[in-house]
């Protein structure tokens, strides 16, 4: 019985324990709350990616209305790869998220903090399990109206200032996309994703229907934070408390990506989108953009989660250049990426929470000696910053070589060729960190400090690790995106 | 035991073997004894695999599938055996004398530099026994990554900059162009494996080839090509022991070693032999080798004239693996063990003499073998050896190396060797000439004799080493020259 | 006269347009939202312009109504607007905090005050 409900539970779970966390108002009542919450979600996202590989795409119908009159929610093999990676990273940092904020937060924030995490959780996995258009737009606010007061919640004043601006930047990308949204359904006359597939297809419909991709497009580039627009995402990150910022980074970025393929592959179709329109030559241009001048960006950042900020933008660069290829190979260099860049920083970010906890605002001054007062974390960040230069043996090379794979099927050998010398970018400003924590006497603020707790430690090291695991071991991360891009590319000729 | 078991244990003993030296980290003596007992195992191990390689058989080993139809494979191939066997060795003989010289330099962090040692030594063993080059790619890297920590080990500025050009240059190059070079033989032949004969052969146009060939031979940074070779004059910031083991032996054995294998099992000698536009490849190791032996003429820091002697020493490798004939492989491979042996000699010396009379040019040497006696004839092995002087182990593979030029008909390549034994004679010889025939220039700042016997005694073991090799050198040559028979 | 027979769509584009020029010009961080909420204003038209027919009644099925209005937009819209005013009230909220913490609202003095905590 509860099998069937699956795809409701999904979303309802957190989007239900949120308020009773705000009801619970105990600091240690509302993290346990939305502890079991967490890793619920992950089991129901796991129950259903099982369900989806054993017997095919599920389809239910909210409230009983069937579609395309009512909401359908939907999970294939894209969106259950996804569901499983942010309901997994998630549980992850809530199960970390203890020791942090006991410092780091006042005590009767707590249950506020875990609200609006709890809200953004349900409305990220909402955005990702839904089949109806309009809805993407309600969920995608309701992650983002979380996601401000989560960043806002950082102690450094700035805080309130990046979320100021994320707030700005998304809610006219949010509004783009209701825009797009809006066009779509006055061409078609339906909101249901599948149905709007089916009948988009209509020629005579051409110039409302670029208008319609170039909103939708635009909107959500500014979500996932596609160079030139991503200027919101480095603050953001770096003043948000450690918590929200991996979480964030590994998730609400990737829920955008999801979104744009979802669309671009499987509304519009990806022969419409590529071959007769020219967003495939867009993306191509900007990824390159992001890999090249976030990463020289990135060098000169002085503070380190800021750093690994623009490398998130760079990374994301990776992310839709294999989209915009829009072969197999391409869109599972971008899924899989999309999985280990989520899984890398998300271990990045949570160890760095950890230097937090000991440093404060960890800038490369204050990390130095790192490697000698906190050698699992820093161990830690190594493993991280290996992966994101794609060092074999991590998460990282998978999807460079699936990436560049993908190029040379093209037989585009300078792309290859680019993608290559763009990760060298990465090996400079992870070396930045490195030689700070290995090769300096520790910082006064570090002289005495002892490693972090560890239950901060284990769940964060436990991502590191899953760098290493998914670098040697691919069967689900490449299985998982090559069978995301294959339903995604067979959606629609 | 079988010897697939074997192969997949010569890569678990170094990594167990660093675990146990991390854990007894507290206790010296024992950390000394975990290393050598390792090491002492390792070359065990390595040596049993030996006849079973030899008696034809090749054990193979899948220890992971990474990606669909890829896999993290073992197979122990001649040339392989040749530089595990080498390599593993002379660990245990480096062992000795890095106990030596750890301990009476008062080195700090030792722990790490003995763990740092057996992780590097794994990944050479990984690279020597690499299945495929998918295999050979990730010990590769992992090589580059064990040994940094090593390179920088003083922790200095000025480490810290050896140690960036280090990691700059290999990682650079590895990911820029190695990469790209085995992602294109992947999307052209479908598969990685190493087959006698080549894959590539008839995949490619000749042109395609070409570049591809371009791409491995500079991607292959640790093989020192110039001008990707400054990475190696850079690691001498590290301690003797690093600069003795892993940049006589095993790094830059890795390197020279994937380049054979490169030519051999993935393009195919006669491949690359029916193609035009491979003919650069002897010009520029050629180049190498001559501006090499002049760069090395006139260093006077001990170490790096020997860093430069080893560039073109490489490229001796690199030049006869480049002519294509059976000869002229059979002496890539030999020269990969016999400089082995020799190099690593004139850095035990090297860092003797630096331990005991802290002396580190060679304008400071004279009368030096008054004191050294033991030190600076062993240098002199080491010297004449590649000189290529007999009985030396290094007449042997220049032998083989004039035969190949000769067989193949360059006579450039053969004028080259000519030139660079000329060359490496007057880097090499007026040392040994002014440590034992000329008197001191002033009088050393204290008085000093040898240095302490662990050290003495490795190098003797492989002064000796260099020319047992040339005295019965039956099994080098076995393994080498079943690398062109198939 | 196409501009008459759109003049709906024409007044949502201007309003689409002079908020997002509000946003992006204005300096001040209250007048800013202020764009902000133009800018999705202007949305809510685009969306019932369509879905409104002159003298069509709401969609009740009984004899002697035949012109319908479409209720869907009207209903997202409602859903939109809800979504508009927490935007604008934590937009708000976030101005006042920021006031309390930078002692202004200006986007200039704000980006100074923030580089000065950079150089600590």
């Amino acid at each position: 019985m509860i099998a069937l409900q699956l795809p409701a539970l999904q979303v309802l779970l957190p989007l239900a324990a949120a308020p009773l966390c705000l009801l619970a108002r105990r600091s240690g009542a509302a993290w346990a709350l939305a502890l079991a919450t967490g890793w619920a979600v992950f089991a129901v996202a796991v129950a259903l990616m099982l369900q989806v590989a054993g017997s095919g795409p599920i389809s239910y119908a909210m409230g009983g209305w069937a579609p395309p009159w009512g909401i359908e929610y939907r999970v294939d093999a894209a969106n259950a790869f996804v569901l499983v990676l942010v309901s997994g990273v998630g549980a992850l940092a809530v199960t970390y998220a203890r020791e942090s904020l006991a410092r780091k937060i006042a005590r009767e924030q707590h249950a506020l903090f875990w609200t609006a995490y709890l809200l953004c959780l349900g409305g990220l996995l909402g955005v990702t399990v839904t089949g109806d258009a309009f809805n993407v737009f309600v969920f995608l606010e309701i992650s983002s109206l979380a996601t401000y007061i989560l960043i806002a919640m950082g102690r450094d004043r700035r805080a309130l200032y990046a979320s100021y601006q994320y707030l700005i930047m998304g809610t006219i990308g949010a509004t783009f996309i209701v825009i797009g949204v809006g066009l779509l359904y006055l061409m078609t006359g339906t909101l249901n994703i599948v149905d709007l597939a089916g009948r988009i297809g209509d020629a005579s419909l051409a110039r409302p229907k670029l208008a319609a991709l170039a909103f939708l497009t635009v909107g959500i580039s500014l979500k996932l934070a596609l160079f030139p627009l991503h200027l919101w995402l480095p603050n953001a990150y770096a003043y948000a408390p450690s918590v929200a910022t991996a979480f964030l980074a590994a998730t609400a970025t990737k829920v955008a990506v999801y979104l744009l393929l979802r669309f671009g592959f499987g509304v519009f179709g990806h022969s419409q989108v590529f071959s007769r329109l020219p967003l495939g030559e867009v993306l191509l241009v900007l990824s390159i953009g992001a890999m090249f001048v976030a990463s020289v960006v990135a060098i000169y950042q002085a503070d380190v989660k800021r750093l690994f900020a623009y490398s998130s933008v760079a990374q994301i660069g990776y992310i839709t250049l294999g989209a915009s290829l829009a072969s197999q190979t391409g869109l599972t260099a971008s899924i899989v990426h999309l999985f280990n860049h989520a899984v890398t920083k998300g271990a990045i970010f949570l160890l760095l929470g950890c230097v937090a906890l000991r440093v404060g605002q960890p800038t490369i001054e204050r990390i130095a000696g790192l490697g000698r007062r906190m050698p699992w974390t820093s161990a830690g960040l190594v493993i991280g910053g290996l992966s994101l230069i794609g060092v074999p043996g991590t998460a990282g090379f998978v999807s460079k070589w699936y990436l560049v794979l993908a190029a040379l099927e093209r037989g585009w050998w300078w792309l290859a060729a680019l993608i290559l010398l763009s990760s060298l970018l990465a090996v400079v400003y992870v070396w930045r960190v490195v030689e700070s924590c290995y090769f300096r006497e520790p910082s006064p603020r570090l002289a005495q400090a002892p490693e972090a707790p560890a239950s901060m430690l284990i769940p964060a090291l436990a991502l590191a690790a899953a760098c290493v695991y998914f670098g040697l071991s691919t069967g689900f991360s490449v299985g998982g995106a090559a069978a995301a891009a294959a339903s995604l590319l067979q959606a629609l000729p | 035991m079988t010897a697939t078991s074997l192969a997949q244990l010569a890569l678990l003993v170094p990594l167990a073997g660093a675990l146990l030296i991390a854990a007894l980290g507290r206790w010296p003596n024992l950390r000394e004894t975990a290393t050598l007992a390792t090491a002492a195992a390792l070359f065990a191990i390595v040596a049993s695999l030996l006849p079973a390689v030899l008696a034809g058989e090749r054990p193979e080993a899948v220890l992971a599938t990474m990606l669909p139809g890829l896999t993290l494979a073992l197979r122990v191939e001649p040339l392989g055996m040749l530089f595990a066997a080498v390599a593993s060795l002379l660990w245990i003989v480096n062992s000795v004398y890095s106990i030596g010289y750890m301990r009476a330099n008062g080195e700090h962090k030792q722990t790490r530099f003995y763990v740092c040692f057996a992780l590097s030594l794994a990944a050479t063993m990984g690279i020597a026994f690499a299945g495929n080059l998918l295999t050979l790619f990730l010990f590769y890297e992992a090589l580059t990554l064990a040994t940094y920590p090593l390179v920088t080990h003083h922790g200095t500025e000025a480490a810290k900059r050896g140690g960036r050009t280090y990691l700059g240059l290999l990682i650079g190059t590895s990911i820029a162009f190695l990469l790209l070079a085995i992602l294109w033989t992947w999307q052209l032949a479908g598969t990685l494996e190493f087959r006698p004969g080549g894959i590539l052969a008839g995949r490619a146009p000749d042109a395609l080839i070409a570049v591809l060939l371009a791409l491995y031979m500079f991607g292959i940074g640790k093989a020192a090509l110039m001008p990707f070779h400054r990475w190696l004059p850079a690691a001498m910031v590290a301690p003797t022991p690093v600069s003795a083991l892993l940049h006589a032996v095993a790094v830059v054995k890795a390197g020279v070693f994937s380049v054979v294998k490169v030519i051999v099992y993935v393009f195919g000698v006669d491949t690359l032999a029916a193609i035009d536009g491979v003919q650069w490849l002897p010009w520029v190791a050629g180049f190498t080798i001559v501006a090499a032996s002049v760069v090395a003429l006139r260093s006077d820091n001990l170490k790096r004239r020997l860093a430069y002697s080893t560039v073109s020493q490489l490229s001796y490798v690199v030049l006869a693996a480049a002519l294509l004939t059976p000869l002229s492989v059979l002496a890539a491979a030999l020269h990969i063990a016999v400089h082995a042996f020799s190099k690593i000699t004139l850095f035990f010396a090297a860092g003797a003499i630096y331990t005991a009379a802290h002396k580190t040019e060679v304008s400071q040497l004279a009368g030096i073998g008054r004191r050294m006696p033991l030190t600076m004839t062993a240098f002199a092995v080491g010297a004449l050896s590649l000189i290529g002087v007999p009985p030396m182990a290094g007449f042997l593979s220049k032998w083989y190396m004039m035969g190949g030029a000769f067989e193949a008909g360059c006579w450039a390549a053969a004028a080259v060797l000519a030139i660079s034994t000329l060359l490496n004679a007057a880097y090499f010889l007026p040392i040994v000439h002014a440590a034992f025939f000329r008197a001191e220039t002033a009088a050393p700042a204290h008085e000093h004799g040898e240095a302490p016997w662990p050290m003495l005694l490795a190098m003797a073991a492989s002064a000796a080493a260099t020319i047992a090799l040339a005295a019965s050198p039956d099994t080098a040559l076995a393994l080498a020259g079943a690398l062109t028979e198939h | 006269m196409e501009i008459v027979d759109y003049v709906n769509y024409w007044i949502a584009m201007l309003l689409l347009v002079t908020g997002l020029f509000i946003v992006i010009a204005r300096g001040n961080l209250v007048k800013k939202l202020v764009g902000l909420g133009i800018f999705q204003t202007s949305v809510y038209l685009i969306y019932i312009s369509p879905a409104k027919i002159l003298g069509a009644t709401a969609p009740i099925i009984a004899p002697g109504y035949t012109l319908y209005s479409n209720p869907l937009p009207h209903v997202l819209i409602l859903t939109a607007i809800v979504v508009g005013v927490a935007t604008i009230a934590l937009g708000l909220a976030l101005v006042v905090r920021i006031h309390e913490a930078f002692g202004t609202i200006e986007e200039d003095a704000i980006n100074a005050l923030a580089q000065g905590d950079d150089v600590e």
